[in-house]
Parts: structure tokens; C-alpha cells; sequence
């Protein structure tokens, strides 16, 4: 029989001293060739910013390989080594923000984690341009939530908890409820 | 505590009868053995009321970079930030206590050489984050965030000292039964989970919403850690074991001896 899976709990409020690490969410150095930001802020069920969540970023590099490398943890000592994971906590003003590359694939993979969120959220966070069935298959509006818009510095995907506008979140097989 | 210190209203806050009242009247509807894990929507804890989807996740399946677990190793870390009672000049007041355990993932194999993270309050029940400002106080021996490394049979180990229980504003005299926060990578991304574990006989246990929001008690029960008294070192340390099981995974692993 296989074992149960452990239940998951809220990140809570006070993760800001242990989760964060030096240049978390610079996945490459700001500045460097093909860099980008890949940004939005985070809103609750009444559009406001929620200012206690934090993002995982997780992705494969610019020509689509998923490296296998360490090192994301102490960034400082080896800025030009591409991990492909990063964290961003999110600011008095629910933003968030990442530098990294345009991956070489249709999707950046996120997850989730707030104060007042029970259980951490999976969910894509797409290219202007991707297609791919599972985009296919959702409604227009639902399908909007999970592709990134263009801005001037590079992507931006706004994240809503709840609400009218919000985000298409995942589930996988295997996943309990 | 004076109201002076309170960042958030104490008036108009709802009695811990009352959150009691809602959390035993969703005990009662619950039709055991099909949950495991916390309800997302969750009303006696009230942060969650405008924080959680009202629309069913998409089913979706696993592909490219989600079939992957970002790699950590000695590189990211030291062994010594697995002992939180060695990151200052001094020691810690509190229990010194030894927590291990194993992670595995949904098959029961281990999840090996993989990141480990926890954070927590110290023995006081005060957070050194700047947010939690109650009048408990900051230990200058202890800060409360460690990692270390799963090994190749997926146990992971730490020293540290057992936090206290601390209020927090949910409703009036809402307090959090101790805990120890951690989060976990398994060898997919799928299976990135944070969760908390307590400590066995917590009195606190019935009335706080966080906890309860596992709405089946088996689940809940999961949560505990024990107490081992072989893991207790004399003249040192008392010891607690707790494993934890992800989801998943889902490719097929097809390596010779993986188990």
C-alpha cells in the first residue's frame, strides 16, 4: 500500500527570515545579455495586493534544457551559473519580480505560497504566443489568466488568489485533495 | 497585552468559542478518510476568506521542467546550518532537542540528496521577524531558520530547541500550538510542498483553525511528531522523529535498484 501523503500547511507570516536568499529572484544577473523580467502583482479575492506571498520560479534555459545544477542557494559566489530556480517575495504593494531568461519552452513553471493560503498553488505562467492543448481547452477568460503579457523591460503575469480574474490553477495526477 | 501593541483591531475580533464552533460544525460534516489535505477554503481562519480559489484546480498533466526538481547540494549550503543552536556566539535558551525523520515520496522511496528547510519561533514563542512584535522575548542566541541536505536513505536532521506556542490575531486569545515550519522538494516539482509539524499532547490542538483546517484526523494526526527516546542523547538533548511523504511522482523510474 502506498504511504499517505503528508498534508501541507500555510507558509504563515513570518517565512521573510527563512525562505528569501541573496539574489533569489535574479535567476540571471540583471543587466546581462537576453535578461528579462518576468513580474505582476499578487491580489486577493477584493483586488487588493496581497504583501505576504512568495513566489517559486522554476524553468528551463533559453534553447529549453532543464539544467541539473546547484547552487541557486549561493548565487552571490557564482552569478553567471543558470540554475533555472528562483523565489521572489512580494512587496508592501503585492509586487514581484524576477530576472531571468525567456525560456526555451512554453511555460514558466510557478508555485504559490501566502499567508492566509492553506496549501501552496502550482500553475504555468505562459509565453505571449505559446498554443498548446491544455491552453486550448480552457475558456478564453480562464485561459488569459496563465498568459503573460509584454512589457517594456519583458513579461508580466499578474497572480489572483480569487475573484472574477482569477488565475487557472493545477492540478496533477496523484495530486490528494 | 495592550491594545497599544496591537498592529490589527482587538475589538470586533470573534471569540474562541465562536471559531471553535464553526470548526466543530465542519468536523461534523466531514465524511472521514477523503481528505488528506488542508481545505483551501477554510473560514474560521480568517486570512484565507478572500486568499483561497473558489474554482476547482485545472487537471492538467505533468510536463517538461514539472517533471524535474531543481538540484541543490553542497554547494547551497553547510552542514552547519543544520545545528540552530550554533549560528551565534552564545547558545539558546530553551530544550535542546534532535528532530529527524525520513522524506519519501508517494511510492515510498526516498527522496534523496534534496533540500530541507525550517523556520520557527524560539522557546519564548516569539518569531525574529519584524511583524511579530508581541511581548515575548527575542533570544540573542537563536534566529530559527536551518537547512540541510536529505541523505541517501532521505533523512534529514537537525539540531535546534523546542519553540513555545505564540498568540496571533485570528481571533481574541488565539493562540498557534508550537511548530516547526518545513519545506520540501521531492525529485519532481509537482511534489514541492510547505507544511508544519507539533509536538505530540499539544493542548492547543482543538481550537486552533491552522491546524484543523485538515479536516480529517488521521491527517492531522500525521502532523505530530514523537517523541523517541532512543533518538534522546543523555546529559543533552531529547529527540523527535517525524517522516514525511510526498505526492507523486509520476514518471516511471526505471533505475536498477531504486529502492
Amino acid at each position: 500500500m502506498s504511504p499517505v501523503p503528508t498534508a501541507g500547511q500555510t507558509v504563515g507570516p513570518f517565512f521573510g527570515y527563512a525562505l528569501p536568499f541573496p539574489h533569489d529572484s535574479e535567476l540571471v544577473v540583471p543587466g546581462s545579455a537576453g535578461a528579462i523580467t518576468l513580474s505582476g502583482v499578487v491580489r486577493d479575492g477584493r483586488g487588493e495586493p496581497v504583501p505576504d506571498a512568495i513566489l517559486e520560479l522554476w524553468q528551463p534555459d533559453a534553447d529549453g534544457n532543464v539544467v541539473r545544477r546547484e547552487g541557486s542557494l549561493r548565487r552571490a559566489n557564482a552569478p553567471a551559473v543558470f540554475t533555472g530556480f528562483g523565489r521572489a517575495s512580494t512587496d508592501a504593494d503585492g509586487h514581484y519580480c524576477f530576472t531571468t531568461v525567456v525560456p526555451g519552452a512554453s511555460f514558466f513553471s510557478v508555485t504559490v505560497f501566502a499567508r492566509g493560503l492553506l496549501n501552496r498553488l502550482f500553475t504555468r505562467a505562459y509565453l505571449p504566443e505559446a498554443a498548446d492543448a491544455f491552453l486550448e481547452q480552457l475558456e478564453p477568460a480562464r485561459r488569459s489568466t496563465l498568459v503573460t503579457a509584454r512589457d517594456e523591460t519583458g513579461l508580466v503575469f499578474d497572480i489572483h488568489l480569487q475573484g472574477e480574474r482569477e488565475t487557472v490553477f493545477l492540478t496533477y495526477p496523484r495530486l490528494e485533495p | 497585552m495592550t491594545a497599544a501593541a496591537s498592529p490589527e483591531p482587538g475589538p470586533g475580533l470573534d471569540s474562541q468559542d465562536r471559531i471553535t464552533e464553526e470548526i466543530e460544525s465542519i468536523a461534523r460534516d466531514y465524511v472521514a478518510g477523503t481528505e488528506s489535505q488542508p481545505r483551501l477554503d477554510y473560514p474560521p481562519y480568517r486570512s484565507s476568506l478572500l486568499r483561497h480559489p473558489t474554482k476547482a484546480p485545472e487537471p492538467v498533466d505533468p510536463e517538461g521542467v514539472e517533471l524535474v526538481a531543481p538540484v541543490f547540494g553542497e554547494l547551497d549550503l553547510d552542514a552547519s546550518e543544520a545545528d540552530l543552536t550554533l549560528q551565534h556566539d552564545r547558545e539558546p535558551i530553551g530544550e535542546r532537542m534532535i528532530l529527524t525523520g525520513r522524506v519519501v515520496d508517494g511510492d515510498g522511496r526516498p527522496v534523496r540528496r534534496q533540500l530541507v528547510e525550517i523556520w520557527q519561533a524560539n522557546a519564548a514563542g516569539r518569531y525574529i521577524h519584524e511583524r511579530d512584535q508581541h511581548p515575548a522575548p527575542l533570544d540573542p542566541g537563536f534566529t530559527g531558520m536551518g537547512r540541510c541536505l536529505t541523505d541517501e536513505e532521505g533523512r534529514y536532521r537537525f539540531t535546534t530547541i523546542r519553540p513555545g506556542p505564540y498568540p496571533w490575531r485570528n481571533h481574541r486569545n488565539a493562540w498557534r500550538p508550537a511548530h516547526i515550519h518545513f519545506s520540501l522538494f521531492g525529485t519532481e516539482f509537482t511534489q514541492r510542498m510547505v507544511t508544519q509539524m507539533y509536538f505530540p499532547g499539544d493542548p492547543l490542538f482543538p481550537l486552533d483553525p491552522i491546524f484543523r483546517s485538515v479536516v480529517d484526523p488521521a491527517a492531522r494526526a500525521r502532523l505530530i511528531a514523537a517523541y523517541d527516546h532512543d533518538l534522546t542523547t543523555p546529559e543533552w538533548a531529547t529527540g523527535y522523529r517525524w517522516d514525511i511523504v510526498l505526492t507523486g511522482p509520476h514518471r516511471t523510474l526505471i533505475e536498477a535498484g531504486d529502492r
